[in-house]
């Protein structure tokens, strides 16, 4: 699998934005659906948005330098140990750098112009429970320190290594720890191994017509064991819950030995849930190897839909009464003035004159005819899913509802558009990269009551910070209610400038970002809704969980790992 | 110990971001030309002014709202709706009449502004302003910051107040540089009917003086304010000092508005808020003889229209110039970074009444004290304030080239100490304060090359001697209180030296400490910071080589002793004036008693003793000392206040009195524990 993979930026290795001879920028590749397609204005966009140029562009290095490494330091003994028990290893530089990192901006840019101080010195491939419980007993017996690593898709500093961690660190690659091991169809669950990638589960739950409706963005390459580390969330949570209404029954290993429960139960009361001290542990205490989780059969009929809304405090007060009548679709996001303009730049040349057409046509309607301003409109995307006919039933509830708002359905093409940037926004910080473009995403929750005023203050906010620290262009600072609950919503930050003339544009960056995460605090937002914390958050956790409930969770690594062998300095 | 006394100095000084940036801007002092805006008026047509394109700029996030939008977005607000509820509720009332009660409140005080009273009001101030004033002068590059300001974030324009001109003349002159129209927080004019709705129509509101009991009054005011905030309608106005200054000097700061128009942006409803100090210093007050009636207890003519038209005699006077100067917007944003903790706001639904934490009371205290600060930093001092300050000193008549070369002196001096003085055009000092001298005549007129204050009365009892004498000398201490925001800080060294007779630092600091403890009702301190104080009046008085000082000892310098005198003299009718006050209170026996008794009593003392001679303090007959005085007894713990059903009732601590006055008198050295800090 890291062949396919991109040693130094996200995703796969023949999926990238590039610019065609004739300067129109192109997505290669045939995995998604923009593949092989050409985007007229997307380059005009990028120029208008950001200040960038085609002129100047930065290169990546081609290929990890080798020397560069730091070298890998394993004691003999232990290697012995290792051998002994069958379980493949490696000491390749390449294999460890690729488990130094998650995806943040810092990391990718590490990558691409220096080295990690420090990496992994060792990668191991348990292929199932006992393999891993064995590494950990040697882990424990030669005193190590191991960071479980599955699909690499952290944004929060989590997989970094601590620098001055002096032990051998021992990255345990749960790849391999991929099968589903049953399925229980009159209990619809199913307990499947912690490495399993998202699509793969899907993929093979299919196969016996069933899903677990579980999709994160990253869902192509992060792992059931990463999603239950950090208390993850999918996008079409409304229907199928959140990572912790889908977990039946967890098994990790810990240094103390082995913690799961004894039956596989819809819900008990028996003290505190234990799920919860392993769900978002995001690794400090042990390794998740299996995981009983809820599935579904798969949906008769799926359909996308977008609804306009003459600008973005409408569109918000739709979302909440959606909220309120608890009819949201499986997913319901909506993207404000910026970010629907940046999914228009990323539409395909229309291939007749009819369509295009008919895209004037419906433009001039909702600009001229319903007099929306065009750059105050706002678009939320929609995913119904289940019968048909209930399906088309619930469309009209929530399209009624939208009415009231101002809202306009805007079809089908706009919905499923939208969703597809939330795909491919990862490999546009790639491209965006080559071009003096630096940017990244975060999110947080909030009260629906606080909802427009944390979203006019954190973008505000960035774009001063930006003009502050000397960033010479205005940065794209846009955002998105990504998620609905009945208390509050998800929101969902992109944040990106041209750094041309900045000296330490990641520094820069970083004092941004916290500045942004400073506003979130301060208008009411969490520190992560489903990101998690890593060690890039870390530093309001007191804040956020008060000094008791820090002691709280301390308490328990203490006597979980009391000689911290999962010293990822994640969280804590 | 010079380490640890370093250190400590170092502690203070870095007491905290707020005096740090004070600090700061008292070295780079900078100020704008004055652009005078009557010139204009006086070539061009008014009507054409008047009927004039009147597009101002307007806050970037407006959604435009007519008045009555916004009143029915108050009444229909979750924070009115609550109280409302919560009020039915305990009084068992329906709902419906408590919000019929909230509409009249909220019509009584709402606003209609409307451009044809705008026009109006336009036409005839030009008029009135016209004849009234001779100059209206306005720092340029002060609108050009405002404009800028409006556009960015909602903008509290917080202007001096010394006169009801004050935000007629601030209107216009928003009016005239194209920018939108203020709405005013005011608690006058209520009883004048016509002009009131006028004023209505021009964009001000108006609030009851007191409403501190009653509930709904205060959910439908605060909120009223704060929706016109968050929506950006126009810039809020109001007065940091609550009323009018009797006395010319800056009264210390009222919370409740100031919190309120904070609010929002605590509660992240806004990004930022603008605060604006504006100073606007008159070359002569208006009311300036009706202020001084009223110090002196003559019950002042109440505000009525009717009242109004009388005033109209003034209109044929000369009141000289006006000088506005607009500060530097403050970002409300800047000043909270670090300092207030978010949590509270965080786990209360926001429309919930929350009663201030305390460290947010402290902070606003801080802003409230900044923004004064910034306002008497950008007042203007007329050549007639350093006459009045030198003229006091020497009554009943004073040599004319004596008080010339007095005034220059004086000139100098209050320009070391960063007073901004603004002498007209190069004049000759003879010219100035001879101008000075034309425009005050109703003050003092020049004899036979003597200026004699105007205190004669043909034939009068001796008790009409005193009123008119003390008269004369309210109004002349007026001017010269301008100065005194200027010269406290030295002047309170200059005056703990004397009252010490030692050179002791620590001596001296302890004494400075205690006055200005006492007089901290008085002239604006910024809270907390007496250490900081100290070293700028003795470093404004080393500058000046009034003092040297060593690392233990202050001496004053041989041709300092001037310096000091002239200080503490200026100073001496507060000091003497509080003496009396004490004195009074010192002997005051009765078990409570209220202002309203208090007042005429001590106000009965001071006089007998000024009709037999054995006091010259005219200043104490003050109304506006009295009270502070008392405040500050208050303050420091030798008068009980207490809070009664019908007001306040005080309790005097003999002893403590005593105590203070002893160390008043100099008799007793000061010992405050504060003085191990040095």
């Amino acid at each position: 699998r890291q062949e396919l993979l991109k040693w130094n930026g996200w995703g796969y290795n023949d999926s990238k934005f590039i610019f065609n001879k004739k300067g129109q920028a192109e997505f290669t590749g045939k995995r998604y659906r923009l593949g092989g397609m050409v985007l007229p204005t997307f380059k005009e966009w990028i120029e208008k948005t950001f200040g960038a140029s085609l002129e100047h562009k930065t290169t990546s290095r081609a290929s990890l330098n080798v020397n560069d490494v730091p070298p890998s330091i394993v004691n003999e003994e232990f290697l012995q140990d290792l051998r002994a028990t069958e379980i493949s290893y490696s000491q390749d530089a390449e294999d460890r750098v690729f488990r130094a990192h998650g995806h943040c901006l810092h990391e990718i840019f590490v990558l691409r112009e220096g080295m990690f101080k420090r990496i992994p010195d060792i990668v191991v491939w348990p292929v199932c429970h006992e393999d891993v419980v064995k590494i950990v007993e040697l882990a424990c017996k030669h005193n190590l320190c191991i960071i479980p690593f599955g699909g690499g898709t952290s944004v929060s500093s989590a997989l970094e290594c601590p620098e001055e961690e002096k032990r051998t660190i021992v990255s345990l690659d749960t790849s391999q720890m991929n099968r589903i091991l049953w399925i229980d169809e009159k209990n619809l669950t199913a307990c499947v191994e912690a490495g399993i990638v998202g699509q793969d589960l899907e993929k093979q739950l299919a196969e016996s017509g069933f899903c677990t409706g579980h999709e994160p963005d990253s869902m192509e390459f992060s792992s059931l064991g990463g999603w239950v580390a950090t208390r993850a969330s999918g996008m079409k949570k409304n229907i199928y819950g959140n990572i912790e209404d889908l977990v039946i029954h967890i098994k990790m290993v810990t240094p103390r030995g082995i913690v799961e429960k004894n039956c596989q139960v819809p819900r008990m009361s028996t003290g505190p849930d234990i799920h919860h001290f392993i769900m978002g542990s995001e690794g400090t205490l042990g390794v998740i190897t299996e995981v009983t989780i809820k599935i579904r059969p798969v949906p008769e009929y799926q359909k996308y839909g977008s609804v306009v809304f003459p600008n973005f405090e409408r569109g918000v007060a739709c979302l909440r009464e959606v909220a309120k009548q608890r009819c949201a679709p499986a997913s319901i996001r909506l993207v404000d003035n910026a970010q629907f303009q940046f999914g228009h730049a990323l539409k395909p040349q229309v291939a007749s004159i009819f369509t295009s057409f008919l895209d004037g046509l419906k433009k001039f309607y909702i600009t001229k005819f319903k007099g929306f301003d065009p750059n105050v409109l706002c678009v939320a995307t929609l995913l119904f899913e289940g019968d048909r006919e209930k399906v088309l039933q619930h469309e009209k509830q929530v399209y009624d509802i939208a009415t009231k708002f101002g809202g306009l359905a805007a079809g089908e093409d706009n919905g499923q558009r939208g969703y597809m940037l939330t795909f491919v926004i990862a490999y546009i910080r790639d491209l965006g990269l080559d071009y003096y473009v630096i940017g990244e995403s975060f999110e947080t929750s909030v009260p629906w009551d606080r909802v427009l005023d944390l979203c006019r203050n954190v973008k505000e906010r960035i774009v001063r910070e930006c003009k502050e620290k000397g960033v010479q262009f205005a940065p794209l600072s846009t955002c998105r209610v990504t998620q609905t609950y009945d208390a509050g919503a998800c929101v969902y930050f992109y944040f990106a400038f041209n750094y041309r003339g900045i000296s330490d544009p990641i520094h820069v960056y970083e004092q941004i970002e916290r500045a942004a995460r400073e506003e979130i605090l301060a208008n009411g937002g969490s520190l992560s809704h489903h990101h998690g914390v890593g060690k890039l958050r870390k530093h309001w956790m007191k804040e956020s969980i008060s000094d008791v409930g820090l002691g709280m969770l301390r308490s328990v690594k203490e006597y979980v790992d009391p000689n911290n062998i999962f010293g990822n300095k994640n969280l804590l | 110990t010079v380490a640890k006394q370093t250190t400590e100095w170092l502690e203070t000084a870095s007491h905290s971001l707020f005096v740090c940036s004070q600090q700061k801007e008292l070295t780079s002092k900078k100020r704008d030309e004055f652009e005078d805006i009557l010139e204009e008026r006086r070539l061009s047509s008014d009507l054409r002014y008047a009927m004039k394109c009147y597009t101002p700029v307007i806050y970037k996030g407006l959604s435009p709202c007519k008045p009555n939008d916004i009143k029915s977005a108050v009444l229909q607000s979750e924070q009115v709706q609550y109280v409302i509820k919560q009020l039915a509720k305990e009084v068992g009332e329906s709902p419906d009449i408590i919000q019929e009660e909230a509409t009249e409140i909220l019509d009584e005080m709402g606003h209609s502004m409307q451009l044809g009273a705008v026009r109006f009001f336009a036409f005839t101030l030009s008029k009135i302003f016209k004849r009234l004033f001779q100059r209206v002068c306005v720092n340029e590059e002060g609108m050009q910051r405002l404009q800028h300001a409006i556009q960015e974030h909602p903008v509290v324009l917080l202007p001096s107040h010394r006169s009801y001109v004050d935000f007629l003349m601030l209107s216009y002159l928003l009016y005239t540089y194209d920018l939108a129209l203020p709405v005013i927080a005011a608690g006058i004019f209520l009883g004048m009917k016509i002009v009131g709705e006028l004023l209505r129509r021009a964009g001000a509101f108006f609030m009851r003086r007191s409403f501190g009991g009653n509930r709904l009054y205060w959910a439908v005011f605060a909120e009223y304010v704060k929706t016109m905030l968050r929506s950006g309608y126009a810039p809020i106005e109001f007065f940091l000092e609550g009323t009018r200054s009797r006395t010319a000097k800056t009264l210390t700061p009222k919370f409740g508005l100031l919190s309120i128009v904070m609010e929002p942006f605590f509660k992240r409803e806004v990004f930022d808020t603008y605060l604006v100090p504006i100073s606007i210093s008159y070359e002569r007050i208006l009311e300036e003889s009706l202020y001084a009636y009223e110090l002196l207890g003559v019950p002042k003519p109440k505000e009525s229209t009717s009242g109004l038209l009388k005033a109209r005699r003034i209109l044929s006077d000369n009141f000289g110039t006006i000088h506005i100067y607009v500060g530097q917007p403050v970002s409300l944003r800047t000043l909270a970074s670090g300092r207030i903790s978010r949590c509270p706001y965080n786990l209360v639904p926001r429309h919930l009444p929350q009663k201030p934490s305390e460290d947010i009371q402290e902070f606003v205290s801080d802003v409230a004290y900044k923004m004064e600060l910034l306002q008497i930093e950008n007042m203007v001092l007329s050549p007639w304030v350093l006459v009045a300050a030198v003229l006091l000193q020497n009554l009943p008549a004073m040599d004319f080239e004596l008080l010339l070369e007095k005034t220059l002196w004086l000139k100098g001096l209050t320009q070391i100490f960063g007073g901004f003085i603004e002498w007209p055009d190069n004049l000759c000092a003879k010219k100035a304060v001879l101008s000075g001298l034309t425009l005050h005549s109703n003050i003092a007129h020049l004899v036979d090359g003597q200026v004699v204050l105007n205190d004669r009365v043909e034939d009068g009892a001796i008790g009409e001697i005193v009123f008119k004498r003390a008269l004369a000398i309210l109004m002349c201490a007026t001017y010269r209180n301008q100065l005194l925001n200027v010269f406290v800080r030295p002047s309170l060294v200059a005056v703990a030296l004397q009252m010490t007779h030692s050179f002791r630092k620590e001596e001296v600091y302890s004494c400075f400490s205690f006055l200005r403890d006492v007089f901290s009702d008085e002239f604006i301190f910024f809270p907390g910071i007496s250490l900081k104080d100290f070293e700028e009046g003795c470093f404004l008085l080393t500058k000046c080589d009034a003092i040297q000082t060593s690392q233990q000892e202050i001496y004053p310098t041989d041709k300092g002793s001037v310096i000091v005198s002239f200080l503490s003299a200026v100073f001496r009718p507060f000091v003497e004036g509080y003496q009396l006050i004490f004195r009074y209170l010192s002997k005051e026996t009765r078990e409570a008693f209220t202002e309203k008794q208090f007042i005429p009593g001590v106000r009965n003392f001071v006089f007998q003793l000024l009709e037999k001679g054995n006091t010259q303090c005219y200043e104490a007959l003050s109304s506006d000392m009295q009270k502070n005085a008392l405040a500050a007894l208050v303050q420091l713990g030798a008068v009980k206040k207490k809070k009664m059903s019908n007001g306040f009732t005080y309790n005097v601590n003999q002893e403590a009195v005593n105590k203070i006055l002893d160390m008043f008198d100099a008799r007793v050295p000061v010992q405050k524990p504060v003085a191990a800090r040095l």
